[in-house]
C-alpha cells in the first residue's frame, strides 16, 4: 500500500522597496508595492488560477483524488486586497472537501529560531485567517514551518500547541539508511508525527522536470506513475512537498507540466495498491515506525537543506538579530502599524535576498532576487530598521508628553511582556 | 588645458578642482580652452547621465571646452578601461579606441598635436598622468611652455602599490615639464622624493572653493534630530580611508552606541566595507547612502554633526574645504594637503583611531565646541578660493612667458 501526499507550499513576499538615506525619518513606504503586484498578477495568471483549475478537473474526475496546501498570511493578505479572484478559485477549491489546509507562521517567519511567543502569536494569527477566509471548519492539525525548517525543539513545541503532525525535509544526513516513505515519531514526543519529504522524487518534478540534461528527460506521467508503485513493499507512504509555483511558473506551461499533471493521477491508479491521502489522512492511517532525532535545523533550502540561505553571512545575521532585538520596544509601544511593519520585516525572503553564496545555489537565489546585489538588499534592510528606530523614539516621546499632561485621564495601554536575548538562538 | 573630467561629467574631486580653477581664471582675464576626453553617450551610462556640455558652460566668458571622444576616464583601472573598450566594440562597431588604457593614453597624445595646432595659445597646462603625453606632444609641435598640474600621484592612488607604467608616465611628464604645480606642500614633497624632480621645479597652489550656498529647510535632517551623526564622504578606495573610518566607529560604539555614521560614494572597497561592519556587529549603525553629486552632497554634509576625512594620503581633500562651508565641523588626516590651509578643525593621523574616536566622542557630546568648530571654520573656508589659486597660476604663466618658457 502506497499513499501519496501532495502538499504545496503557496506564498509571496512583501519586498522590500529601495530605502535610502534620506528617507529614514520620514516613514516613507517600505514595500515595493509596484514589485509585489506585479509578481502577484504573473504568478495567479501563470501559476494559482490555471493550476487550481486543474487540480478542480482531477477532484472531480478522481473522487479519492486528495491535496494539501499551506498558504502563508502574507500572501492571503494580497491576495484578498489585489487578487480577490485568485483568492476566491482557492477557496472554490478548498469547498471541495479533498484538500487539507496546513498550519504556519503567518509572516513565513524564522521566528521560532529567535522568539517563540512571536512565533506563537503567528501561529495563532495565521489559524485565524485561515477559518476567516476558509471557513471554521478548517481548524489546521498539522503544521509545516517556513522552508520546512525543523528540528526536535521545534516537533516538541508543536505538539504542545495540539497539533498532530509536522513535516520535514527527508535529508539524507538525518535519515541516514531509513527512508522518508515512512510514518515517524519526533524524538521525546508522543502525540506528534513526522512527515518527510520525498525529496528525489519531488525534485523530480519541481527542479528536473524540464531540463534537458536529465537522463530521465522527458518525464511522463506513465514513469513516474511507475517509481511511486516501485515504492509498495518498502514504504507506506511518498510525501511530494513543493513550491505551487513549480506547475506553471517555476515550470512553465510549455514544458508540458500540466499536461502531466492531469495524468498523473490516472497513472499513480493503475496501480491498484496505490491511493492519495492528505498529511492528516497519513497519520491516522499509519502507526509511526521509528523515533527520528533531529538536533540540528534541517530545512528544504539549497543544497546544504540548512539555515545557510537565511542565516549564512553576517549582513544575513545581524538584520536577523538587530530586528528582533527591538521586539520588547516595539510591543511596549503599543502601536499596531509599527508592529505589523515588524511583523512583515520578518518574512524569510528580506534574508534570502542577503544570500552570498554564489555557487550552484546562486542562479535559484538570483531568480528570485528583486536586487541587483544582496548588498543592496541589506542596505535597505538597515535603513529601514533605522527609520523604525526613529518611530519608536517618536512614540517614547509622545507618551513622555502624555503623562507630563496634567488634563490626561486616558487609560494607560499595558502590553504583554514577551521576548528576551536573542543572539544566542543560532 | 588638458584634462580628463569636467562637471558635470565628473566622478571626483578632479573635476570639480578643474572647474574651479577654469572658472577663476576666466573671472581674472585669462582664456582658456578646456580638452577633455569625452566618452561616447553610449557608454556614459554607469557614469553619469549626460546633458550638453555646451549648455552648461556656454555663457561662461574666456572659456571655451573642446571635447575629444576618448574612453579615458578619470580614476579608471586598467582593467575598467578593458571593459568600456568591449562595451564600445559592442554599441559603436569598429571605433578607433585604443585596445587598453596605455595606447587610448597615446592617442590622447596624438591628437593633442592635432588640437594645439588648430589653437591659438600661450600655455600648455595639463591635469594629472593621463594628460602628460597630450601635453608633451603638444609642447613638441609648438615649443609653448608646459605647466603640468599635480593632483594626485600614483603614490597617493594605490597607497604605495605603484603600477610601473604609470610612474613612469609621470615621471617623463614631470622632467619635461617647465613647471610643475603640485596642489599642497605634502604632495610637493612627494613629487621632489619619489620622481627625482628638483625642489625649485615644484610650485604650490592650494585648491580652493566656489561656493553657493544650498538652502534646506530645517524639516529635511529629521534622521539629525534623533541620532548624533557622523560622515564620511568620498570614493570609497583604500586612498580615502574607508576602512579606518568603520573601526574607529567601532570605538565610538563602545562609548556611545547611539550615534549613526554615514558613508556616502561608491568605490571598489564598497562590498568589503558593508561586509566588515556586518562583521563587526556594528550594521545597524552605519548607514550606506551612495553616490551623491550637487545638491545631495551639500544635504549630506549638513545631516552630519561631524566630518571625519580619515586618508591615508590625501594631495589636498576638498571635502574637508566643502564641509567647512556647509558649517560641518571636521576631523582630518595630517596626512592631506588641505591641512596645510585650514586650521578651525582637528587633525589626527589616519592611523591613530583612539585619538580620532575620542576626538569624535568629545566634539558629538560638547555642543559649544561643536558650535565653535562650525562657525570659525566656515569663516575660514571663505578665505580658501579658486582665485587665489588662479593668481598663483597667472604668476607662473607670466613668469615662464617673459622668460620664453623657461623655468624663472
Amino acid at each position: 500500500m502506497v499513499s501519496v501526499c501532495f502538499y504545496f507550499q503557496v506564498h509571496q513576499p512583501l519586498r522590500l522597496g529601495k530605502y535610502k538615506l534620506f528617507d529614514i525619518g520620514y516613514h516613507k513606504n517600505y514595500y515595493n508595492d509596484k514589485k509585489n503586484l506585479e509578481v502577484l498578477q504573473k504568478v495567479a495568471n501563470k501559476c494559482y488560477i490555471p493550476a487550481n483549475r486543474l487540480m478542480y478537473h482531477l477532484i472531480n474526475e478522481h473522487p479519492d483524488f486528495k491535496i494539501s496546501y499551506s498558504f502563508s498570511g502574507v500572501l492571503l493578505e494580497q491576495l484578498q486586497q489585489n487578487y480577490p479572484e485568485a483568492l476566491q478559485s482557492f477557496q472554490e477549491l478548498v469547498d471541495t472537501g479533498n484538500v487539507e489546509l496546513l498550519a504556519e507562521t503567518y509572516y513565513h517567519s524564522l521566528a521560532f529560531l529567535y522568539s517563540k511567543n512571536e512565533f506563537d502569536e503567528q501561529v495563532a494569527l495565521h489559524r485565524k485567517k485561515i477559518k476567516d477566509l476558509f471557513g471554521a471548519k478548517h481548524n489546521p492539525k498539522v503544521f509545516r514551518n517556513t522552508e520546512l525548517i525543523y528540528n526536535n525543539e521545534l516537533a516538541k513545541h508543536i505538539e504542545n500547541l495540539g497539533y498532530k503532525g509536522i513535516l520535514a525535509e527527508g535529508a539524507d544526513h538525518i535519515l541516514n539508511w531509513r527512508s522518508p516513505n515512512f510514518v515517524y515519531r519526533p524524538i521525546q514526543t508522543n502525540n506528534i508525527r513526522l512527515l518527510l519529504k520525498n525529496y528525489k522524487l519531488s525534485d523530480d518534478i519541481a527542479f528536473r522536470f524540464s531540463s534537458k540534461d536529465w537522463k530521465e528527460y522527458p518525464l511522463t506521467a506513465e514513469k513516474f506513475g511507475s517509481w511511486v508503485s516501485s515504492v509498495n513493499g518498502s514504504g507506506t507512504n511518498v510525501n511530494l512537498f513543493m513550491d505551487y509555483e513549480t506547475i506553471g511558473e517555476h515550470q512553465w506551461a510549455s514544458t508540458g507540466i500540466f499536461n502531466f499533471l492531469k495524468n498523473l493521477p490516472k497513472e499513480i491508479k493503475n496501480h491498484p495498491d496505490n491511493n492519495f491521502a492528505t498529511p492528516s489522512e497519513l497519520i491516522k492511517k499509519y502507526q509511526p515506525v521509528a523515533e527520528l532525532d533531529v538536533h540540528n535545523f534541517v530545512s528544504w533550502a539549497d543544497v546544504e537543506r540548512d539555515l545557510s540561505a537565511w542565516l549564512g553571512n553576517n549582513m544575513q545575521k545581524l538584520s536577523v538579530g538587530h530586528l528582533y532585538m527591538m521586539e520588547q520596544e516595539i510591543r511596549d509601544s503599543g502601536d499596531k502599524k509599527l508592529l505589523e511593519d515588524w511583523r512583515r520585516l520578518q518574512i524569510s525572503d528580506h534574508f534570502y535576498y542577503m544570500c552570498t553564496k554564489w555557487f550552484s545555489d546562486g542562479d535559484v537565489h538570483k531568480y528570485f532576487n528583486p536586487y541587483d546585489r544582496p548588498h543592496d538588499s541589506f542596505i535597505s534592510f538597515i535603513n529601514i530598521l533605522n527609520d523604525m528606530e526613529i518611530r519608536l523614539k517618536k512614540l517614547k516621546a509622545e507618551k513622555a508628553n502624555a503623562l507630563s499632561a496634567p488634563a490626561l485621564n486616558a487609560p494607560m495601554l499595558s502590553a504583554p511582556r514577551l521576548g528576551k536575548q536573542i543572539f544566542d538562538r543560532i | 588645458m588638458f584634462g580628463w573630467e569636467f562637471p558635470p561629467f565628473n566622478s571626483g574631486g578632479l573635476g570639480t578642482a578643474c572647474q574651479g580653477l577654469t572658472k577663476a581664471l576666466s573671472r581674472n582675464d585669462i582664456e582658456v580652452t578646456f580638452v577633455v576626453p569625452y566618452a561616447p553617450d553610449a557608454l556614459n551610462v554607469d557614469f553619469m547621465k549626460m546633458i550638453n556640455a555646451a549648455k552648461v558652460y556656454g555663457n561662461i566668458k574666456n572659456f571655451k571646452i573642446k571635447k575629444f571622444d576618448s574612453l579615458l576616464a578619470p580614476y579608471l583601472t586598467s582593467k575598467e578601461y578593458d571593459e568600456r573598450f568591449r562595451l564600445a566594440k559592442l554599441h559603436l562597431g569598429d571605433a578607433n579606441y585604443g585596445s587598453n588604457i596605455y595606447e587610448e593614453a597615446r592617442r590622447y597624445a596624438e591628437a593633442a598635436k592635432l588640437i594645439a595646432l588648430s589653437d591659438d595659445f600661450d600655455i600648455i597646462h595639463c591635469h594629472d598622468w593621463m594628460t602628460y603625453e597630450a601635453g608633451i606632444s603638444a609642447k613638441e609641435v609648438t615649443g609653448k611652455p608646459l605647466v603640468l598640474h599635480i593632483h594626485a600621484t600614483e603614490f597617493d592612488r594605490t597607497g604605495g602599490n605603484n603600477n610601473e607604467y604609470i610612474y613612469s608616465i609621470e615621471r617623463r611628464g614631470f622632467h619635461a615639464a617647465d613647471k610643475i604645480l603640485a596642489v599642497s606642500n605634502y604632495t610637493k614633497g612627494k613629487v621632489v622624493y619619489h620622481y627625482g624632480v628638483p625642489d625649485q621645479k615644484v610650485a604650490v597652489v592650494h585648491n580652493g572653493l566656489d561656493f553657493f550656498e544650498e538652502t534646506f529647510h530645517e524639516s529635511e535632517f529629521e534622521l539629525k534630530k534623533h541620532f548624533k551623526t557622523v560622515l564620511f564622504l568620498g570614493r570609497i578606495t583604500i586612498q580615502k580611508g574607508p576602512d579606518w573610518f568603520i573601526y574607529t566607529a567601532k570605538k565610538v560604539l563602545e562609548k556611545d552606541p547611539d550615534v549613526r555614521f554615514i558613508v556616502v560614494g561608491s568605490g571598489d572597497m564598497e562590498q568589503f566595507i558593508i561586509e566588515k561592519a556586518a562583521e563587526m556587529g556594528i550594521s545597524k549603525n552605519i548607514i550606506f547612502g551612495g553616490f551623491m553629486r550637487d545638491k545631495d552632497l551639500a544635504k549630506a554634509y549638513k545631516l552630519a554633526d561631524l566630518y571625519v576625512m580619515p586618508s591615508i594620503s590625501e594631495p589636498f581633500g576638498l571635502t574637508t574645504l566643502e564641509a567647512m562651508r556647509n558649517g560641518t565641523p571636521c576631523i582630518i588626516s595630517k596626512q592631506s594637503g588641505v591641512s596645510e590651509v585650514v586650521n578651525n578643525c582637528i587633525k589626527v593621523d589616519f592611523w591613530d583611531i583612539d585619538l580620532m574616536a575620542s576626538k569624535i566622542v568629545e566634539i558629538l557630546h560638547d555642543e559649544n565646541y561643536r558650535n565653535a568648530l562650525s562657525y570659525h571654520g566656515r569663516e575660514e573656508s571663505k578665505g580658501v578660493t579658486w582665485d587665489v589659486a588662479a593668481h598663483k597660476c597667472i604668476d607662473v604663466y607670466n613668469i615662464l612667458i617673459a622668460n620664453g618658457g623657461q623655468n624663472g
